[in-house]
């Protein structure tokens, strides 16, 4: 049975090995804020955090994650939406349908945290979600919002 | 697993959803079935069907249409606080459901949500329900103090009566409020004097979509609930002609395998990973069907021929077209085409469903309430007073959730397994394969000008599909589908013309293939708009004449339509030069009630790299209810506008969609998407949407750049099949 570490807990599931971790996360540990888009690693919707790499959940089997790798989803980037992406997420009003948005999120914060003060290339480079809402021009003005570690503008 | 009531109600936190458990003696609830969760029990009085105020001085306003991204819900809710005068910092929000609308003589009116209408076709009503409990809770207050309610007046959620010097809050005096008769007349704010409406206010559902805690339908958890994976039959019009159960039965989690219809099979698992692994191992043999061979060729074939036909419904005409055209100094043909497109919402369709003898209740993300509750009542046998559907959140819609498929299919899976409630989702290969696809079309387009570069005749020939015949074929006029024709109508208030052209005809010739058509964000708006204006630059440069210049000529009669492509024109700095390498192109349309207008700025490298640097779009929707959102609106219309451009296309081969899943279904992202400015022009004096109608002017704007910036004309799309470089 495998153990997962997910937002700081372990939790043992029962599961077939090649169940991707997205439908695990989703249906065994019960935490959806980690949404299913494509299941083929093209939309980014189901992107978490593996040991800080964001990584497109729907791609990884459950039984390639390590004992001890630490899984972080939405729920767990903050206890309460205070993380500063998600604070500069808020003051710039990014999400329209928000489907994408925990995905969109999580690949900011996984971009930040490796590259503080990203360029305008580097953002595009990692951030490859999916919008079909088109919140792209919001996203990108969130996520300097949140690297100059700016007042979030409000109205 | 099981999982606790305090994990589940965690999961669903969001107000609305939460019933107080007081409400379900204790029973273990989600509270989706409970209406009005927030607003129950007796002392949260209801003042009207849209204005619930609760001792706590929360205001829920009750919003009908439903939230799928575009702001609906909160530019509602600032109408209805608008005229309310109520404090906007307690307002929340919730649905009605369809069957207390049902059972309320639709009291909320039409729930349909499609075509940019949530604002400009309610404005009136939700306003005047906010209005009318104004006067309700100023009377409650003025009855109490025995004082003339003309002496009192609110503001902020607070009455005061100036003379005396008293005031209250509209939570002390709701209760009294709610049993008043509600006033007869009332009368709505001048929107110059708007505080909350036409002001660029935050959304109200952001914070939890930041979380994780927003509950869409693919999320939704009830009691010992199920989980279905469906297929149905990949070539439309085809059935299921047998499949082998017994091959998957015994596989992890699987419950059962359930035909659906007549051409769809479904897996019903504990969680929806298995079914969907014992969906794909289930042998399943199809009869095709008369389309089993058929393909994107054919369909364009039997479109090219409709150009020239005899036959064909005429939209708009004027003069002697065919005289004009003969008799023209100079005459410009070309033939454009625009295909068969996939909504692809990010959430794929879903629905939950519990099926019993006496009841049937749906959970689903629909743009449309009182549909999905009709096809709930069809497809489970049961009249519609013994059915409700429960709406959620959508996580996209674009036209694709006004649909009903879906809830069929789960209601018919629901109705195999009495009492259980089931899940089903659509894998996303399901949901691109099994589309209501954009329409496809061609336009053979001539047109006639005189000696001095005046266009003196017009013909627009569209062949292709009809959404109506597809969709809603009762809604046909004769045989003729006048939604075709968006932005080409004669003058009104509706999808017009901008040109006035001396001879004019534009006119259809139906063609329709087997694939399933749907209302597409957008709808004809959007190839109508490429067709017309891309042609009318083809005009310009054969006469050797500025696109703005020579489309202003034709505008005199459309003072709406011209300004706001002046506007766009003017922050676009049209009349200056572009950066050194970069290229400009224009459009402008009229639909969905507004005016529009864009001008792209783009380079094209000598290999053929295409950069999209700049957009402006103006927007004219008469009355601006959240500028903010309306500029969200504006981008994300450039990107739905701009993937459909680039990438956007589903083919058909031995009878299928091709596409199956984003890997194949391009779509554009961060990196190809330019700036956009905003030029917000309202004029006044009418209600237009804004959820659509910029998507129309994004392909045409950026084509015609691209004919400014390398000579090349793009009449089909998309065009990621078209070479660009330097040849
Ligand atoms: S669901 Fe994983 S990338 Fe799309
Ligand atoms: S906000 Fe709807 S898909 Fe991104």
């Amino acid at each position: 049975m495998p153990r997962l570490n997910i937002n700081g807990r372990d939790v043992d599931i029962a599961v077939e090995d090649d169940t991707p971790l997205l439908w695990a996360i989703r249906e065994q540990v019960g935490l959806t804020g980690t949404k299913y888009g494509c299941g083929v690693a093209a939309c980014g919707a189901c992107t978490v955090h593996v040991d800080g790499v964001a990584t497109r959940a729907c791609a990884v089997p459950v039984s390639a994650i390590a004992p001890g790798q630490k899984i972080v989803t939405i729920e767990g980037l903050s206890p309460d939406g205070s993380h500063p992406v998600q604070k500069a997420w808020a003051a710039l009003d990014v999400p329209q349908c928000g489907y994408c948005q925990a995905g969109m999120i999580m690949a900011a914060a996984a971009l930040l945290a490796a590259k503080p003060k990203p360029t305008e290339d580097e953002i595009h480079a990692e951030m490859t979600n999916i919008c079909r809402c088109g919140t792209y021009n919001r996203v990108r003005a969130a996520i300097n919002l949140a690297a100059e570690g700016g007042e979030p503008r409000r109205g | 697993m099981t999982m606790t009531a305090a994990h589940m109600r965690s999961t669903v936190s969001r107000r609305g959803f939460l019933a107080a458990s007081a409400a379900t003696a204790g029973a273990f609830s989600l509270g989706f079935h409970i209406p009005f969760a927030q607003a129950q029990g007796a002392d949260v009085p209801e003042i009207n069907a849209w204005v619930v105020i609760k001792p706590d001085e929360t205001v829920v306003i009750r919003i009908a249409r439903s939230e799928m991204g575009q702001g609906t819900l909160t530019g509602l809710a600032q109408l209805v606080a608008e005229e309310l005068e109520c404090d906007w910092s307690k307002v929340t929000t919730e649905y009605p459901t369809p069957g207390q609308n049902l059972a309320r003589q639709r009291v909320w009116r039409n729930f349909s949500t499609g075509g940019s209408r949530g604002i400009r076709e309610s404005h009136d009503y939700v306003r005047r329900g906010g209005a009318a409990a104004r006067e309700m809770l100023i009377r409650a207050a003025a009855e109490d103090w025995k004082v003339a309610p003309g002496e009192c007046r609110a503001a902020s959620g607070t009455i005061t009566h100036g003379a005396s010097g008293r005031s209250t809050t509209y939570g002390k005096v709701a209760a009294a409020a709610a049993k008043l008769e509600p006033p007869a007349e009332v009368a709505l704010k001048d929107p110059k004097d708007w505080k909350i409406a036409g002001k660029p206010v935050q959304r109200l559902d952001t914070a939890d979509k930041l979380t994780g805690k927003q509950v869409y339908g693919v999320d939704l958890k009830l009691p010992g609930m199920l989980n279905a994976a469906i297929k149905a039959c990949p070539v439309f019009g085809g059935k299921v002609k047998s499949f082998d159960a017994a091959a998957v039965q015994s596989m992890p989690g699987v419950k059962k395998v359930v035909p659906v219809g007549d051409n769809a099979v479904a897996v019903v698992a504990d969680t929806w990973w298995r079914a969907k692994v014992a969906l794909d191992a289930l042998p399943i043999v199809w009869d095709e069907g008369a389309h089993a061979k058929a393909s994107s060729a054919d369909t364009a074939a039997m479109l090219k021929e409709g150009l020239t036909a005899e036959q064909a419904f005429v939209a708009n005409q004027t003069g002697d077209v065919k005289a004009a055209l003969a008799g023209a100094a100079k005459r410009i043909e070309a033939v454009y085409g625009y295909p068969h497109q996939n909504h692809a919402t990010m959430e794929p369709m879903n629905a939950t469903a519990k099926w019993t003898a006496d009841r049937c209740e749906v959970w689903t993300p629909t743009q449309n309430g009182e549909s999905a509750l009709a096809a709930t009542a069809e497809a489970s046998g049961l009249p519609a007073a013994k059915c409700e559907v429960y709406k959620i959140h959508l996580g996209g819609g674009f036209g694709r959730r006004g649909m009903t498929d879906w809830i069929r299919q789960v209601v018919a899976i629901a109705k195999e397994m009495p009492g259980t409630p089931v899940k089903l989702i659509w894998s996303r290969e399901e949901d691109m394969t099994q589309g209501k696809y954009h329409p496809v079309t061609q336009c053979r387009l001539v047109g006639g000008l005189d000696a001095s570069g005046n266009l003196t005749g017009l013909h627009m020939r569209i062949s292709g599909q009809s959404i109506l015949a597809g969709v809603l074929p009762q809604n046909l006029q004769n045989g003729r589908d006048p939604v075709t024709f968006q932005g080409l109508n004669p003058p009104g208030p509706e999808a017009s013309l901008g040109y006035t052209v001396p001879n004019l005809l534009i006119d259809h010739a139906m063609r329709n293939p087997h694939v399933p058509p749907g209302f597409w964000r957008g709808v004809n708006l959007n190839q109508n708009a490429i067709y017309l204006e891309c042609f009318m630059d083809e005009l310009a440069h054969a006469t050797g004449q500025d696109p703005l210049a020579f489309r202003r000529k034709l505008m005199v009669n459309s003072p709406k339509h011209l300004a706001v492509l002046n506007a766009a024109a003017e922050r676009a700095g049209w009349d200056k030069p572009a950066p050194a390498g970069v290229h400009r192109g224009l459009a402008q349309i009229m639909g969905f009630g507004s005016y529009v207008a864009a001008v792209a700025e783009v380079s094209v490298s000598p290999k053929g790299q295409l950069k999209i640097h700049r957009i402006v779009a103006a927007t004219d929707p008469g009355h601006a209810v959240n500028p903010q959102q309306i500029a969200a609106q504006v981008e994300g219309s450039f990107v739905y506008g701009l993937s459909a451009a680039l990438y956007g296309e589903c083919t058909v081969k031995d009878g299928r969609i091709e596409q199956e899943n984003f890997d194949t279904y391009q779509v554009l992202r961060m990196d190809e998407m330019p700036k956009v400015e905003t030029v917000l022009v309202p004029s006044g004096g009418f209600w237009g949407g804004v959820g659509e109608p910029t998507i129309a002017v994004a392909a045409p704007a950026v084509l015609n750049a691209i004919f400014a910036a390398t000579g090349k004309r793009i009449r089909t799309l998309p065009l990621k099949h078209h070479d660009l470089s330097k040849a």
